[in-house]
């Protein structure tokens, strides 16, 4: 990696054989990466010898500032830690300390959450969905993702005003209950959705030039993507059960019925599928919750001043849009966390970026860039 | 009747009174070719901001937006708006540039694929040429634009732009193939070269020859999309990729004029497709012809380029390498394949006259 860095400080490093090599440099502003990432790329003619994904461009110490923010102010953090998937990072949070604290949530803010993030893995989706098919070159489905994440968004705002950044789930709860409305604008909206699916699909998944561009390009096998760190779907594209839902179930995802979806070729066009059906198994489990929902309390009783037990440490997970979001949090009971780490999917998984790309064309790393659903907040927190 | 015919008479009759008025009738023939000329220039660059205004519109509604609607009736000023913009922008130049082929190469690209509408027929006895070679001539211009697009490339002076001319040249040279070889087909049915003799054979025979013909007319549909560098096969300027291809360096009108160059060239696909495999100024039913022939032309070339537009903002982009694999694997094959056909069929059944 480093030789990569010194040819681009030092040109004219040639290869012993002389054929000429360049590095290109894709980023960090760039109408297609997903952010600020800059991915510097060492290129024999149209084929990608190695691919260094250089990060930090949208660094913002969101860890560190968090050790100087009481439990509770470090949630409006969370929601920068992933913008585009902000409930499930609040949720993750919110969790954490809450097993650190033993605190519990009332039974009507879990369904709540579970709805909230449900909703948010579904307006995930439907942005990852448009910025895969525009990567691709499909420049329609990123209007149609864009115009139902719209509705979302509005379901969003009505219950706690903010379209992006919630600061919805709090520590022991939600922030406030939802409007009476809400559940029939939420079936409506459901029942409007779903067929929307099989419309995307239809222009996508069987294109021929869209099977050419995702049939097996950047394919992690089974064994590669376990011991690289891949999690999420990208890691159920390859036919591995890793929903943390279903192994370690929290709020009530194991009181209700849903499938982990997997496919078996762990190629791009597989983990395209695998978010696909995400998204109708998302639709179903929110159709459950809403029927679940009782009336009840949506916060818990806390102490004014919430503090950890002293020297406690925790590491608790959950399935975020694009894999486990996992929280390390670490107390010594003062109301102000002694570290907190935010275990990100996109992280691991931008890892095998370039091991997957080495010997295909430029246009691969759009491709596979596009699958692994990578989000640069994320990456650099 | 209102017809294209008509018209032209008319305004050769005027033509010719404006010359003898000034004093020019020793030059009428020469005079004549220039007005016409200038007629279809002008046409041609009024068409062309119209259809730049129609894809918007038409790409917006497909996605589920509005597209410009501000700036005159239903945006339709919107073009006019964008070329003043283009006109007034600093003509940004690489200081390292190659001068001469960076000058040339938009002016090459702009006024080659222009040259392609002369021999195009709007109604009967309507077109600015009417050569005998027309489809031979057409497919020699349009192999102008590959040299356009190398010396853009190179003359940039720019890694990115040299890749995407490369990418570009090696494209369109590729696609060229197929594409002639989808119109031999029709060549050896009717046996002539001239649009106009094409047109009156399917006016004569009743058909148009995309009927039997619908596997030439696709794949030519198919290699005109990739001869413009448009989606499906846009990867050289594709935005998602390393910059914008061998117009990188380009800016203001140099810039408009590859722009402009690229729709011109679909009018021309669009126009040589009308004329050859959809009956040309033909009406599609008979008792239909009370409606000027041009106008059926028109909204034919129109309807190709529709099809042209809803392929852009539909499918995924191929890979340069597939690209080129569907090139010469997929459509030369299935061109030659049908051109035996085809002879085979004159062969026993004679060539209609």
């Amino acid at each position: 990696m480093t030789d990569l860095l010194l040819s681009q400080i030092k040109p004219g490093v040639e290869s012993q054989f002389g054929t000429d090599e360049y590095v290109v440099n894709m980023g960090p502003q760039h109408p297609a990466t997903h952010g600020v990432l800059r991915l510097v790329v060492k290129l024999d003619g149209e084929t990608v010898k190695e691919t260094l994904p250089v990060l930090g461009y949208l660094h913002r110490s969101i860890e560190k500032i968090s050790e100087n923010r009481t439990y509770p102010q470090c949630i409006t953090y969370t929601d920068r830690v992933d913008y585009v998937s902000a409930m499930s990072v609040n949720l993750a949070f919110a969790l954490a300390t809450e097993r650190l604290m033993g605190v519990e949530a009332p039974v009507r803010a879990q369904w709540l959450r579970m709805i909230f993030v449900e909703l948010q893995r579904l307006a995930s989706h439907l942005l990852w969905m448009g910025a895969f098919a525009g990567d691709i070159g499909a420049l329609t489905p990123f209007l149609y993702g864009l115009r139902e994440r719209e509705r979302i968004l509005d379901l969003f705002e009505m219950t706690c005003g903010q379209r992006l950044t919630y600061n919805y789930i709090r520590i022991g709860g939600v922030m406030i209950d939802i409007l009476p409305e809400f559940t029939e604008k939420c079936s409506a909206f459901l029942n409007y959705f779903e067929p929307k699916i099989n419309e995307y699909e239809g222009l996508l998944t069987y294109n021929p030039i869209f099977l050419e561009r995702t049939k097996g390009v950047g394919v992690i096998t089974p064994e590669f993507g376990i011991n690289n760190g891949v999690c999420g779907p990208s890691l159920r594209g390859s036919g591995v059960s890793c929903d943390v839902r279903k192994q370690q179930p929290y709020l009530y995802y194991d009181q209700i019925q849903f499938k982990e979806c997997l496919e078996n070729d762990g190629d791009c066009w597989a983990r395209y599928m695998v978010r696909m059906n995400e998204m109708r198994e998302s639709v179903s489990i929110i159709r459950q919750c809403l029927e679940r929902l009782e009336p009840g309390p949506v916060e818990a009783k806390l102490p004014p001043i919430l503090k950890a037990p002293p020297a406690s440490e925790i590491y608790s997970r959950i399935e975020s849009s694009r894999g486990e979001m996992g929280i390390y949090l670490v107390g010594d009971g003062t109301p102000k966390p002694y570290k907190v780490k935010y275990r990100c999917a996109s992280f691991s998984n931008l890892y095998v970026l370039d091991v997957l790309t080495r010997g295909w064309k430029v246009a691969d790393i759009m491709a596979v860039l596009g699958s692994l659903d990578m989000i640069v907040p994320e990456v650099d927190r | 009747m209102f017809t294209g015919e008509s018209i032209v008479k008319l305004v050769s009759g005027l033509l010719t009174q404006a010359y003898s008025l000034a004093g020019l009738q020793d030059y009428s023939g020469l005079l004549d070719r220039i007005v016409c000329a200038v007629a279809m220039f002008g046409f041609v660059s009024v068409f062309v901001m119209f259809l730049v205004w129609m894809e918007r519109k038409v790409s917006a509604r497909m996605q589920s937006r509005l597209g410009p609607n501000r700036v005159g009736p239903f945006g339709l000023l919107q073009t006019l708006a964008d070329a003043i913009k283009l006109t007034t922008k600093e003509d940004v130049k690489p200081v390292k540039r190659d001068k001469l082929p960076y000058f040339i190469a938009p002016i090459l690209a702009f006024v080659a694929t222009f040259m392609g509408m002369v021999v195009v027929p709007f109604d009967n006895k309507v077109v600015v040429a009417d050569l005998n070679i027309g489809v031979l001539y057409i497919i020699a211009i349009t192999s102008f634009t590959v040299i356009a697009i190398l010396s853009a490339g190179w003359s940039s002076n720019n890694k990115y732009s040299l890749l995407g001319g490369f990418r570009s040249a090696a494209q369109i040279v590729s696609y060229e193939v197929p594409l002639v070889l989808s119109l031999v087909p029709v060549i050896m049915i009717t046996g002539k070269l001239n649009f106009s003799g094409i047109v009156e054979y399917q006016q004569r025979n009743g058909y148009w020859f995309v009927f039997p013909q619908i596997v030439a007319f696709l794949t030519f549909l198919a290699s005109a999309t990739a001869e413009a560098n448009r989606a499906p096969f846009d990867i050289p300027e594709a935005e998602s990729e390393l910059t914008g291809g061998f117009h990188t360096e380009y800016s203001g009108v140099k810039f408009a004029m590859f722009f402009l160059g690229e729709y011109i060239a679909i009018v021309v696909s669009a126009a040589v497709a009308a004329t050859v495999f959809l009956g040309g100024w033909l009406p599609p039913l008979h008792f239909l012809g009370f409606v000027p022939g041009f106008i059926w032309f028109i909204s034919k070339v129109l309807f190709i380029i529709y099809l042209i537009m809803a392929f852009r903002w539909t499918f995924p982009r191929l890979r340069v390498d597939q690209l080129m694999d569907f090139g010469w694997k997929v459509l030369i094959p299935v061109t030659i394949a049908n051109i035996l056909v085809t002879g085979f069929v004159v062969l026993l059944f004679g060539k209609g006259v």
